[in-house]
Protein backbone atom coordinates (compact mmCIF):
# COMPACT_ATOMS: atom_id res chain seq x y z
CA UNK A 1 0.00 0.00 0.00
CA UNK A 2 2.62 2.24 0.80
CA UNK A 3 5.87 2.13 -0.92
CA UNK A 4 7.91 -1.27 -0.89
CA UNK A 5 9.94 -1.13 2.33
CA UNK A 6 6.92 -1.87 4.52
CA UNK A 7 6.08 -5.05 3.85
CA UNK A 8 9.58 -6.34 4.23
CA UNK A 9 9.39 -4.14 7.73
CA UNK A 10 6.61 -6.56 8.73
CA UNK A 11 8.01 -9.60 7.44
CA UNK A 12 11.77 -8.63 8.92
CA UNK A 13 9.65 -9.15 12.62
CA UNK A 14 7.81 -11.75 11.76
CA UNK A 15 4.38 -9.79 13.07
CA UNK A 16 0.73 -9.84 10.89
CA UNK A 17 0.64 -6.09 11.62
CA UNK A 18 0.09 -3.89 8.77
CA UNK A 19 2.43 -0.43 8.45
CA UNK A 20 0.17 2.08 9.79
CA UNK A 21 2.77 5.06 9.53
CA UNK A 22 5.66 4.88 6.84
CA UNK A 23 8.30 8.05 7.74
CA UNK A 24 10.34 8.41 4.81
CA UNK A 25 13.92 10.46 5.23
CA UNK A 26 11.68 13.28 7.36
CA UNK A 27 14.16 15.97 7.48
CA UNK A 28 12.90 18.57 10.71
CA UNK A 29 14.67 21.78 11.29
CA UNK A 30 13.60 24.53 13.98
CA UNK A 31 14.16 28.23 11.86
CA UNK A 32 18.49 27.03 10.49
CA UNK A 33 18.79 24.47 13.22
CA UNK A 34 18.04 20.98 11.83
CA UNK A 35 16.97 18.87 14.78
CA UNK A 36 16.11 15.28 12.28
CA UNK A 37 17.99 13.81 9.74
CA UNK A 38 16.46 11.23 7.25
CA UNK A 39 14.38 9.18 9.85
CA UNK A 40 12.84 6.62 8.12
CA UNK A 41 10.55 3.98 10.04
CA UNK A 42 7.18 2.09 10.02
CA UNK A 43 5.09 2.17 13.02
CA UNK A 44 2.66 -1.02 13.23
CA UNK A 45 -0.59 -0.99 13.66
CA UNK A 46 -2.25 -2.03 16.76
CA UNK A 47 1.26 -1.84 18.56
CA UNK A 48 2.71 -0.11 20.71
CA UNK A 49 5.87 1.71 19.73
CA UNK A 50 8.60 3.30 22.13
CA UNK A 51 10.66 6.13 21.48
CA UNK A 52 13.63 6.43 23.32
CA UNK A 53 16.84 8.82 23.39
CA UNK A 54 18.92 10.47 25.57
CA UNK A 55 17.01 14.65 26.01
CA UNK A 56 17.23 16.87 23.23
CA UNK A 57 17.54 13.65 20.69
CA UNK A 58 14.83 14.79 19.15
CA UNK A 59 12.06 12.34 19.93
CA UNK A 60 9.55 14.94 20.42
CA UNK A 61 10.34 16.59 17.95
CA UNK A 62 9.51 13.62 15.80
CA UNK A 63 6.48 12.67 17.16
CA UNK A 64 5.22 16.25 16.70
CA UNK A 65 5.31 15.79 12.93
CA UNK A 66 2.95 13.32 12.82
CA UNK A 67 -0.12 15.52 13.70
CA UNK A 68 1.61 18.82 12.25
CA UNK A 69 0.99 19.97 15.54
CA UNK A 70 4.53 21.71 15.12
CA UNK A 71 2.58 24.00 12.36
CA UNK A 72 1.58 25.84 15.52
CA UNK A 73 5.15 27.52 15.02
CA UNK A 74 6.20 29.41 12.12
CA UNK A 75 9.80 28.87 12.53
CA UNK A 76 9.39 24.96 11.93
CA UNK A 77 9.44 23.03 9.52
CA UNK A 78 9.35 19.68 8.40
CA UNK A 79 10.73 17.64 4.88
CA UNK A 80 10.20 14.20 3.61
CA UNK A 81 7.12 12.03 3.85
CA UNK A 82 5.04 10.63 6.92
CA UNK A 83 2.60 8.06 5.29
CA UNK A 84 -0.20 7.35 6.85
CA UNK A 85 -2.28 4.40 5.51
CA UNK A 86 -0.85 5.22 2.39
CA UNK A 87 -1.51 9.71 1.98
CA UNK A 88 1.73 10.90 2.89
CA UNK A 89 0.19 13.33 5.49
CA UNK A 90 2.85 16.24 5.22
CA UNK A 91 1.18 17.24 1.72
CA UNK A 92 -0.49 20.23 2.24
CA UNK A 93 -3.65 18.69 0.57
CA UNK A 94 -4.48 16.99 3.53
CA UNK A 95 -6.54 18.83 5.89
CA UNK A 96 -5.44 19.51 9.35
CA UNK A 97 -8.13 18.77 11.61
CA UNK A 98 -9.02 15.93 9.87
CA UNK A 99 -5.75 14.65 10.55
CA UNK A 100 -5.81 15.53 14.04
CA UNK A 101 -8.92 13.46 14.79
CA UNK A 102 -7.00 10.28 13.25
CA UNK A 103 -4.06 11.15 15.08
CA UNK A 104 -4.83 11.74 18.56
CA UNK A 105 -2.15 13.42 21.25
CA UNK A 106 -1.28 13.18 24.87
CA UNK A 107 1.07 15.81 26.30
CA UNK A 108 3.53 15.40 29.14
CA UNK A 109 1.46 17.68 31.32
CA UNK A 110 -2.35 16.92 32.04
CA UNK A 111 -4.24 19.84 30.39
CA UNK A 112 -7.42 19.56 31.02
CA UNK A 113 -9.23 22.10 29.17
CA UNK A 114 -10.91 25.06 31.92
CA UNK A 115 -14.40 23.50 31.77
CA UNK A 116 -16.31 20.54 33.45
CA UNK A 117 -15.59 16.92 33.36
CA UNK A 118 -17.68 15.74 30.91
CA UNK A 119 -17.61 19.09 28.48
CA UNK A 120 -13.63 18.25 28.53
CA UNK A 121 -14.39 14.87 27.29
CA UNK A 122 -17.63 16.13 25.11
CA UNK A 123 -15.94 18.63 23.39
CA UNK A 124 -13.93 16.79 20.73
CA UNK A 125 -17.17 14.66 19.88
CA UNK A 126 -18.91 17.87 19.15
CA UNK A 127 -16.37 19.48 17.61
CA UNK A 128 -16.23 16.29 14.34
CA UNK A 129 -19.44 14.65 15.06
CA UNK A 130 -23.61 15.75 15.07
CA UNK A 131 -24.54 13.45 18.11
CA UNK A 132 -27.57 13.46 19.79
CA UNK A 133 -28.08 14.66 23.92
CA UNK A 134 -28.27 10.90 24.32
CA UNK A 135 -25.50 9.67 22.06
CA UNK A 136 -23.41 12.54 23.54
CA UNK A 137 -23.68 11.06 27.15
CA UNK A 138 -23.26 7.37 25.79
CA UNK A 139 -19.68 8.38 24.12
CA UNK A 140 -18.60 10.36 27.07
CA UNK A 141 -18.94 8.00 29.27
CA UNK A 142 -17.71 4.95 26.59
CA UNK A 143 -14.67 7.25 26.26
CA UNK A 144 -14.38 7.45 30.55
CA UNK A 145 -14.57 3.98 30.73
CA UNK A 146 -11.74 3.16 28.09
CA UNK A 147 -9.50 5.17 30.05
CA UNK A 148 -10.19 3.79 33.00
CA UNK A 149 -11.49 6.81 34.70
CA UNK A 150 -15.13 6.47 34.46
CA UNK A 151 -15.54 4.83 38.42
CA UNK A 152 -13.72 7.30 39.54
CA UNK A 153 -15.45 10.50 37.99
CA UNK A 154 -18.75 8.96 37.68
CA UNK A 155 -20.24 11.14 40.17
CA UNK A 156 -18.28 14.68 39.53
CA UNK A 157 -18.96 14.65 35.60
CA UNK A 158 -20.00 18.59 36.63
CA UNK A 159 -16.84 19.33 38.11
CA UNK A 160 -13.86 20.91 36.93
CA UNK A 161 -11.36 19.27 34.93
CA UNK A 162 -8.73 20.81 37.17
CA UNK A 163 -10.15 19.53 39.88
CA UNK A 164 -9.33 16.65 39.58
CA UNK A 165 -5.35 14.88 40.69
CA UNK A 166 -3.29 14.91 37.87
CA UNK A 167 -3.03 11.49 37.20
CA UNK A 168 -6.65 11.30 36.92
CA UNK A 169 -6.55 14.73 34.80
CA UNK A 170 -4.10 12.82 32.38
CA UNK A 171 -6.60 10.22 31.98
CA UNK A 172 -9.26 12.98 31.58
CA UNK A 173 -6.86 14.24 28.42
CA UNK A 174 -7.04 10.26 26.98
CA UNK A 175 -10.34 10.08 27.21
CA UNK A 176 -10.44 12.98 25.36
CA UNK A 177 -8.30 11.98 22.35
CA UNK A 178 -9.95 8.62 22.35
CA UNK A 179 -13.64 10.25 22.22
CA UNK A 180 -13.19 10.95 19.05
CA UNK A 181 -12.06 7.98 17.40
CA UNK A 182 -8.67 8.48 16.53
CA UNK A 183 -6.44 5.64 14.51
CA UNK A 184 -3.62 6.88 16.21
CA UNK A 185 -2.27 8.12 20.00
CA UNK A 186 0.90 10.11 20.24
CA UNK A 187 2.06 10.71 23.71
CA UNK A 188 4.90 12.57 24.47
CA UNK A 189 6.70 11.56 28.04
CA UNK A 190 2.75 11.48 29.07
CA UNK A 191 3.45 10.17 32.79
CA UNK A 192 6.67 12.25 33.53
CA UNK A 193 4.17 14.47 35.38
CA UNK A 194 2.44 11.80 37.15
CA UNK A 195 2.89 9.81 40.41
CA UNK A 196 4.06 6.39 40.41
CA UNK A 197 0.50 4.77 41.18
CA UNK A 198 -0.84 7.15 38.13
CA UNK A 199 1.66 6.21 36.07
CA UNK A 200 1.05 2.52 36.61
CA UNK A 201 -3.00 3.02 35.82
CA UNK A 202 -1.61 4.60 32.71
CA UNK A 203 0.71 2.02 31.85
CA UNK A 204 -1.65 -1.07 32.08
CA UNK A 205 -4.31 1.14 30.03
CA UNK A 206 -2.13 1.31 27.18
CA UNK A 207 -2.26 -2.54 27.00
CA UNK A 208 -5.98 -2.51 26.28
CA UNK A 209 -5.83 1.37 23.98
CA UNK A 210 -3.17 -0.94 21.63
CA UNK A 211 -5.98 -3.31 20.74
CA UNK A 212 -8.04 -0.02 19.47
CA UNK A 213 -5.77 2.00 18.24
CA UNK A 214 -1.59 2.18 16.81
CA UNK A 215 0.33 4.14 20.10
CA UNK A 216 3.54 5.56 19.49
CA UNK A 217 4.88 6.78 22.94
CA UNK A 218 8.11 8.63 23.89
CA UNK A 219 9.44 8.32 27.19
CA UNK A 220 12.65 9.30 29.11
CA UNK A 221 11.91 5.92 31.83
CA UNK A 222 13.75 2.97 30.10
CA UNK A 223 11.86 0.29 32.24
CA UNK A 224 8.54 1.99 30.84
CA UNK A 225 9.33 2.15 27.19
CA UNK A 226 10.64 -2.18 28.36
CA UNK A 227 7.17 -2.95 29.89
CA UNK A 228 4.91 -1.42 27.55
CA UNK A 229 6.28 -1.50 24.18
CA UNK A 230 5.99 -4.14 21.66
CA UNK A 231 8.85 -2.09 19.48
CA UNK A 232 11.10 0.29 20.67
CA UNK A 233 13.43 3.26 18.11
CA UNK A 234 16.38 4.91 20.01
CA UNK A 235 16.90 8.34 18.55
CA UNK A 236 20.56 10.05 19.25
CA UNK A 237 21.39 13.58 17.53
CA UNK A 238 18.32 13.39 15.19
CA UNK A 239 19.12 9.95 13.79
CA UNK A 240 17.29 7.11 14.64
CA UNK A 241 20.20 4.69 15.25
CA UNK A 242 18.23 1.57 15.89
CA UNK A 243 14.96 0.02 15.82
CA UNK A 244 13.74 -3.46 16.50
CA UNK A 245 11.65 -5.47 18.88
CA UNK A 246 11.65 -4.02 22.26
CA UNK A 247 12.78 -7.85 23.86
CA UNK A 248 15.72 -7.53 21.26
CA UNK A 249 16.73 -3.75 21.54
CA UNK A 250 16.90 -4.36 25.42
CA UNK A 251 18.77 -8.10 25.60
CA UNK A 252 20.59 -8.04 22.24
CA UNK A 253 20.74 -4.68 20.55
CA UNK A 254 23.12 -4.52 17.50
CA UNK A 255 24.33 -1.35 17.79
CA UNK A 256 27.07 0.04 19.97
CA UNK A 257 25.22 2.70 20.66
CA UNK A 258 21.96 1.71 21.47
CA UNK A 259 23.55 -0.47 24.56
CA UNK A 260 25.63 1.86 25.76
CA UNK A 261 22.29 3.69 26.71
CA UNK A 262 19.97 1.22 27.44
CA UNK A 263 22.81 -0.32 29.60
CA UNK A 264 23.40 3.50 30.98
CA UNK A 265 26.37 4.46 30.15
CA UNK A 266 25.62 7.59 29.08
CA UNK A 267 22.41 9.91 28.37
CA UNK B 1 42.65 42.98 57.67
CA UNK B 2 40.58 45.24 59.98
CA UNK B 3 36.91 44.21 60.13
CA UNK B 4 34.37 46.54 58.98
CA UNK B 5 31.89 47.50 61.66
CA UNK B 6 28.49 46.86 61.83
CA UNK B 7 26.77 49.10 63.04
CA UNK B 8 26.75 51.34 59.86
CA UNK B 9 25.53 48.53 57.76
CA UNK B 10 22.81 47.86 60.38
CA UNK B 11 21.42 51.59 60.76
CA UNK B 12 21.86 52.36 56.68
CA UNK B 13 19.19 48.95 56.68
CA UNK B 14 17.12 50.87 58.97
CA UNK B 15 17.04 54.10 57.69
CA UNK B 16 16.85 53.02 54.30
CA UNK B 17 13.35 50.70 55.34
CA UNK B 18 12.06 53.86 57.49
CA UNK B 19 12.66 55.98 54.39
CA UNK B 20 11.09 53.40 52.23
CA UNK B 21 7.89 53.13 54.64
CA UNK B 22 7.26 56.61 54.86
CA UNK B 23 7.05 57.18 51.42
CA UNK B 24 4.80 54.42 50.67
CA UNK B 25 2.53 55.40 53.68
CA UNK B 26 2.54 59.45 52.04
CA UNK B 27 1.40 57.98 48.45
CA UNK B 28 -1.50 56.13 50.57
CA UNK B 29 -2.02 59.63 52.58
CA UNK B 30 -3.06 61.56 49.18
CA UNK B 31 -5.26 58.54 48.01
CA UNK B 32 -6.93 58.72 51.34
CA UNK B 33 -7.12 62.45 51.89
CA UNK B 34 -8.46 62.72 48.57
CA UNK B 35 -11.31 60.37 49.12
CA UNK B 36 -12.05 61.66 52.78
CA UNK B 37 -12.55 65.38 50.99
CA UNK B 38 -14.51 64.26 47.83
CA UNK B 39 -16.48 62.01 50.05
CA UNK B 40 -16.96 64.52 52.74
CA UNK B 41 -17.87 67.58 50.12
CA UNK B 42 -19.44 65.47 47.93
CA UNK B 43 -22.17 63.25 50.40
CA UNK B 44 -23.57 66.99 51.38
CA UNK B 45 -25.23 67.56 47.68
CA UNK B 46 -27.22 63.96 47.83
CA UNK B 47 -30.39 64.19 47.88
CA UNK B 48 -33.41 63.50 46.03
CA UNK B 49 -33.36 66.24 43.68
CA UNK B 50 -29.46 65.63 42.94
CA UNK B 51 -29.89 62.27 41.52
CA UNK B 52 -33.23 63.06 39.79
CA UNK B 53 -33.33 66.23 38.21
CA UNK B 54 -31.34 67.37 34.98
CA UNK B 55 -28.61 70.24 35.83
CA UNK B 56 -30.26 73.58 35.79
CA UNK B 57 -28.56 77.40 35.02
CA UNK B 58 -28.01 79.26 37.90
CA UNK B 59 -31.31 80.40 39.47
CA UNK B 60 -33.42 77.95 38.72
CA UNK B 61 -34.14 75.96 42.14
CA UNK B 62 -34.02 71.99 42.45
CA UNK B 63 -31.11 71.53 40.00
CA UNK B 64 -29.22 68.17 39.86
CA UNK B 65 -27.17 65.80 38.10
CA UNK B 66 -28.83 63.27 36.43
CA UNK B 67 -28.75 63.83 32.68
CA UNK B 68 -25.08 63.91 33.50
CA UNK B 69 -25.21 60.40 35.06
CA UNK B 70 -27.00 59.06 32.26
CA UNK B 71 -24.88 60.68 29.78
CA UNK B 72 -22.00 59.61 30.97
CA UNK B 73 -22.77 55.83 31.55
CA UNK B 74 -24.54 56.37 27.46
CA UNK B 75 -20.99 58.03 26.43
CA UNK B 76 -18.91 55.33 28.17
CA UNK B 77 -20.86 52.42 26.88
CA UNK B 78 -20.80 53.82 23.43
CA UNK B 79 -17.13 53.76 23.55
CA UNK B 80 -17.16 50.18 25.35
CA UNK B 81 -19.32 48.89 22.51
CA UNK B 82 -16.58 49.94 19.81
CA UNK B 83 -13.23 49.61 21.95
CA UNK B 84 -13.80 46.30 23.32
CA UNK B 85 -14.73 44.28 20.61
CA UNK B 86 -12.18 45.60 18.31
CA UNK B 87 -10.03 45.58 21.20
CA UNK B 88 -10.28 41.60 21.97
CA UNK B 89 -9.75 40.98 18.42
CA UNK B 90 -6.64 43.14 18.24
CA UNK B 91 -5.35 41.40 21.15
CA UNK B 92 -5.75 37.84 19.55
CA UNK B 93 -4.47 39.17 16.31
CA UNK B 94 -1.22 40.10 18.70
CA UNK B 95 -0.98 36.96 20.41
CA UNK B 96 -2.53 33.99 18.30
CA UNK B 97 -1.42 35.12 14.83
CA UNK B 98 1.53 37.74 14.75
CA UNK B 99 3.49 36.78 17.76
CA UNK B 100 7.05 37.59 16.52
CA UNK B 101 6.08 38.64 13.25
CA UNK B 102 7.26 42.26 12.22
CA UNK B 103 3.36 43.37 11.70
CA UNK B 104 2.74 42.27 14.95
CA UNK B 105 6.00 44.51 16.70
CA UNK B 106 4.45 47.82 14.59
CA UNK B 107 1.03 47.05 16.12
CA UNK B 108 2.49 46.36 19.51
CA UNK B 109 4.94 49.41 19.38
CA UNK B 110 2.04 51.62 17.76
CA UNK B 111 -0.53 50.31 20.60
CA UNK B 112 2.06 51.37 23.42
CA UNK B 113 3.03 54.71 21.77
CA UNK B 114 -1.41 55.14 21.65
CA UNK B 115 -1.58 54.35 25.13
CA UNK B 116 0.81 57.14 26.18
CA UNK B 117 -1.20 59.91 24.05
CA UNK B 118 -2.36 62.56 26.16
CA UNK B 119 -6.40 62.31 26.26
CA UNK B 120 -6.34 65.73 24.68
CA UNK B 121 -5.34 65.21 21.95
CA UNK B 122 -7.31 62.09 21.10
CA UNK B 123 -10.08 64.89 21.61
CA UNK B 124 -8.74 67.29 19.42
CA UNK B 125 -8.27 64.40 16.64
CA UNK B 126 -11.54 63.21 17.04
CA UNK B 127 -13.10 66.76 16.89
CA UNK B 128 -11.49 67.60 14.08
CA UNK B 129 -13.01 64.49 11.94
CA UNK B 130 -16.28 64.22 13.98
CA UNK B 131 -17.05 67.57 14.99
CA UNK B 132 -15.67 70.14 12.80
CA UNK B 133 -16.89 68.19 9.75
CA UNK B 134 -20.48 67.67 11.10
CA UNK B 135 -20.64 71.15 12.31
CA UNK B 136 -22.18 69.80 15.62
CA UNK B 137 -20.94 68.39 18.99
CA UNK B 138 -22.30 64.64 19.98
CA UNK B 139 -21.78 61.95 22.80
CA UNK B 140 -21.35 59.47 20.02
CA UNK B 141 -17.93 61.52 19.15
CA UNK B 142 -17.53 61.32 22.57
CA UNK B 143 -17.93 57.80 22.56
CA UNK B 144 -15.41 57.90 19.51
CA UNK B 145 -13.05 59.46 21.30
CA UNK B 146 -12.95 57.43 24.60
CA UNK B 147 -13.20 54.19 22.60
CA UNK B 148 -9.59 55.45 21.38
CA UNK B 149 -7.98 55.86 24.63
CA UNK B 150 -9.50 52.04 25.80
CA UNK B 151 -8.20 50.51 22.30
CA UNK B 152 -4.82 49.84 22.94
CA UNK B 153 -5.15 49.13 26.79
CA UNK B 154 -7.88 46.62 26.01
CA UNK B 155 -5.44 45.38 23.59
CA UNK B 156 -2.40 45.06 24.97
CA UNK B 157 -4.28 43.14 28.05
CA UNK B 158 -6.24 40.93 26.29
CA UNK B 159 -2.64 40.19 24.31
CA UNK B 160 -0.52 39.22 27.62
CA UNK B 161 -3.25 37.67 29.03
CA UNK B 162 -3.58 35.42 25.96
CA UNK B 163 0.11 35.10 26.24
CA UNK B 164 0.13 34.13 29.79
CA UNK B 165 -1.95 30.70 28.87
CA UNK B 166 0.59 28.06 28.31
CA UNK B 167 1.29 26.70 24.87
CA UNK B 168 0.43 23.05 26.15
CA UNK B 169 -3.50 24.19 26.62
CA UNK B 170 -3.36 25.78 22.79
CA UNK B 171 -1.51 22.47 21.40
CA UNK B 172 -3.96 19.84 23.20
CA UNK B 173 -7.05 22.20 21.81
CA UNK B 174 -5.52 21.89 18.37
CA UNK B 175 -4.25 18.34 18.88
CA UNK B 176 -7.85 17.36 19.07
CA UNK B 177 -8.77 19.24 15.85
CA UNK B 178 -10.04 22.57 17.01
CA UNK B 179 -9.47 25.02 14.31
CA UNK B 180 -7.82 28.37 15.71
CA UNK B 181 -10.72 30.26 16.45
CA UNK B 182 -12.67 28.04 18.04
CA UNK B 183 -9.44 27.29 20.50
CA UNK B 184 -9.03 31.30 20.96
CA UNK B 185 -12.59 31.30 21.78
CA UNK B 186 -13.41 28.72 23.60
CA UNK B 187 -10.59 27.47 25.10
CA UNK B 188 -7.71 30.16 25.94
CA UNK B 189 -10.89 33.09 26.82
CA UNK B 190 -11.91 30.44 28.73
CA UNK B 191 -8.50 29.92 30.62
CA UNK B 192 -7.82 34.09 30.64
CA UNK B 193 -11.43 35.03 31.42
CA UNK B 194 -10.84 36.41 34.86
CA UNK B 195 -7.42 38.65 33.43
CA UNK B 196 -9.55 39.87 30.67
CA UNK B 197 -12.78 40.85 32.57
CA UNK B 198 -10.35 42.73 34.21
CA UNK B 199 -8.78 44.52 31.44
CA UNK B 200 -12.33 45.36 30.27
CA UNK B 201 -13.34 46.82 33.27
CA UNK B 202 -10.29 48.85 34.13
CA UNK B 203 -10.45 50.19 30.79
CA UNK B 204 -13.94 51.83 31.68
CA UNK B 205 -12.35 52.96 34.74
CA UNK B 206 -9.90 54.47 33.28
CA UNK B 207 -11.82 56.41 30.63
CA UNK B 208 -14.98 56.84 33.09
CA UNK B 209 -12.91 60.18 34.38
CA UNK B 210 -11.37 61.23 31.10
CA UNK B 211 -12.63 65.38 30.73
CA UNK B 212 -10.29 66.30 28.20
CA UNK B 213 -11.47 64.11 25.18
CA UNK B 214 -15.49 64.88 25.87
CA UNK B 215 -14.37 68.93 26.53
CA UNK B 216 -13.85 68.79 22.25
CA UNK B 217 -17.04 66.27 21.24
CA UNK B 218 -19.87 65.86 23.94
CA UNK B 219 -19.48 68.97 25.08
CA UNK B 220 -21.89 69.71 28.06
CA UNK B 221 -25.55 70.32 28.11
CA UNK B 222 -28.10 70.98 30.34
CA UNK B 223 -30.74 69.28 28.92
CA UNK B 224 -31.43 65.25 29.00
CA UNK B 225 -29.15 63.43 26.36
CA UNK B 226 -32.03 62.75 23.49
CA UNK B 227 -29.89 63.09 20.77
CA UNK B 228 -26.53 61.17 21.04
CA UNK B 229 -25.56 61.33 17.73
CA UNK B 230 -26.27 65.06 17.32
CA UNK B 231 -26.30 66.78 20.18
CA UNK B 232 -24.13 67.90 22.85
CA UNK B 233 -24.48 65.70 25.63
CA UNK B 234 -23.80 65.70 29.67
CA UNK B 235 -21.88 63.73 31.00
CA UNK B 236 -20.26 64.08 34.73
CA UNK B 237 -16.31 65.25 33.97
CA UNK B 238 -17.03 68.22 32.16
CA UNK B 239 -20.02 68.95 34.61
CA UNK B 240 -17.52 69.19 37.34
CA UNK B 241 -15.29 71.17 35.35
CA UNK B 242 -17.87 73.47 34.41
CA UNK B 243 -19.54 73.79 37.74
CA UNK B 244 -16.12 73.93 39.74
CA UNK B 245 -14.19 76.68 37.64
CA UNK B 246 -16.26 78.24 35.10
CA UNK B 247 -18.91 78.79 38.30
CA UNK B 248 -19.21 81.59 40.63
CA UNK B 249 -22.26 80.14 42.61
CA UNK B 250 -21.62 77.80 45.46
CA UNK B 251 -24.51 75.37 44.94
CA UNK B 252 -23.14 75.02 41.57
CA UNK B 253 -19.21 74.19 42.80
CA UNK B 254 -21.04 71.95 45.49
CA UNK B 255 -22.61 70.00 42.95
CA UNK B 256 -19.32 69.25 41.20
CA UNK B 257 -17.92 67.39 44.56
CA UNK B 258 -21.10 65.14 44.05
CA UNK B 259 -20.31 64.56 40.58
CA UNK B 260 -16.44 63.95 41.73
CA UNK B 261 -18.18 61.24 44.61
CA UNK B 262 -19.90 60.14 42.11
CA UNK B 263 -17.09 59.40 39.61
CA UNK B 264 -14.79 58.23 42.08
CA UNK B 265 -17.34 55.89 43.90
CA UNK B 266 -17.94 54.49 40.35
CA UNK B 267 -14.13 53.76 39.93
CA UNK B 268 -13.43 52.46 43.14
CA UNK B 269 -16.08 50.38 42.85
CA UNK B 270 -14.66 49.01 39.13
CA UNK B 271 -11.47 48.37 40.69
CA UNK B 272 -12.66 46.73 43.40
CA UNK B 273 -14.97 44.40 41.62
CA UNK B 274 -11.86 43.79 38.87
CA UNK B 275 -9.50 42.77 41.74
CA UNK B 276 -12.08 40.23 43.34
CA UNK B 277 -12.87 38.59 39.97
CA UNK B 278 -9.28 38.60 39.14
CA UNK B 279 -8.40 36.68 42.31
CA UNK B 280 -11.85 34.35 42.31
CA UNK B 281 -10.38 33.21 38.33
CA UNK B 282 -6.60 32.65 39.57
CA UNK B 283 -8.21 29.56 42.34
Amino acid sequence: MSGQGTDRTAQKFADNAQVKIAVRNLDFFYGEHQALFGNSIDILENRVTAVIGPSGCGKSTHLRVYNRIFELYREQRASGEIILDGENILSPSVDKLDLRRRVGMIFQKPTPFPMSVFDNVAYGIRLHYKPGRNEIAERVERALRMSALWEEVKDKLKKPGMALSGGQQQRLCIARAVAIEPEVLLMDEPTSAIDPVGTLKIENLMEELKTKFTIVIVTHNMQQAARVSDYTAFFYEGHIVEYDKTSIMFTKPSKKQTEDYITGRFG
Amino acid sequence: MRKRGLFFRKSMDLSVKIISVLASLLGVLFLLWILFVVFKMGFKTFNWDFFTQPTKPYGVPNGGIANAIIGTVIITSGAALMGVPLGLLGGIYLSEFARSTKLGNVIRFSANVMMGLPSIIVGLFVYIILVYTTKHFSGFAGSVALAIIMFPVILRTTEDMLAMVPNALRESALAIGTPRWKTTLDILFRAAKGGLITGVLLSIARVSGETAPLLFTALWSNSWPLSYFSEPTANLTVSITEYATNSPFESMQLRAWGAALLITAAVLILNITCRTIFREARR
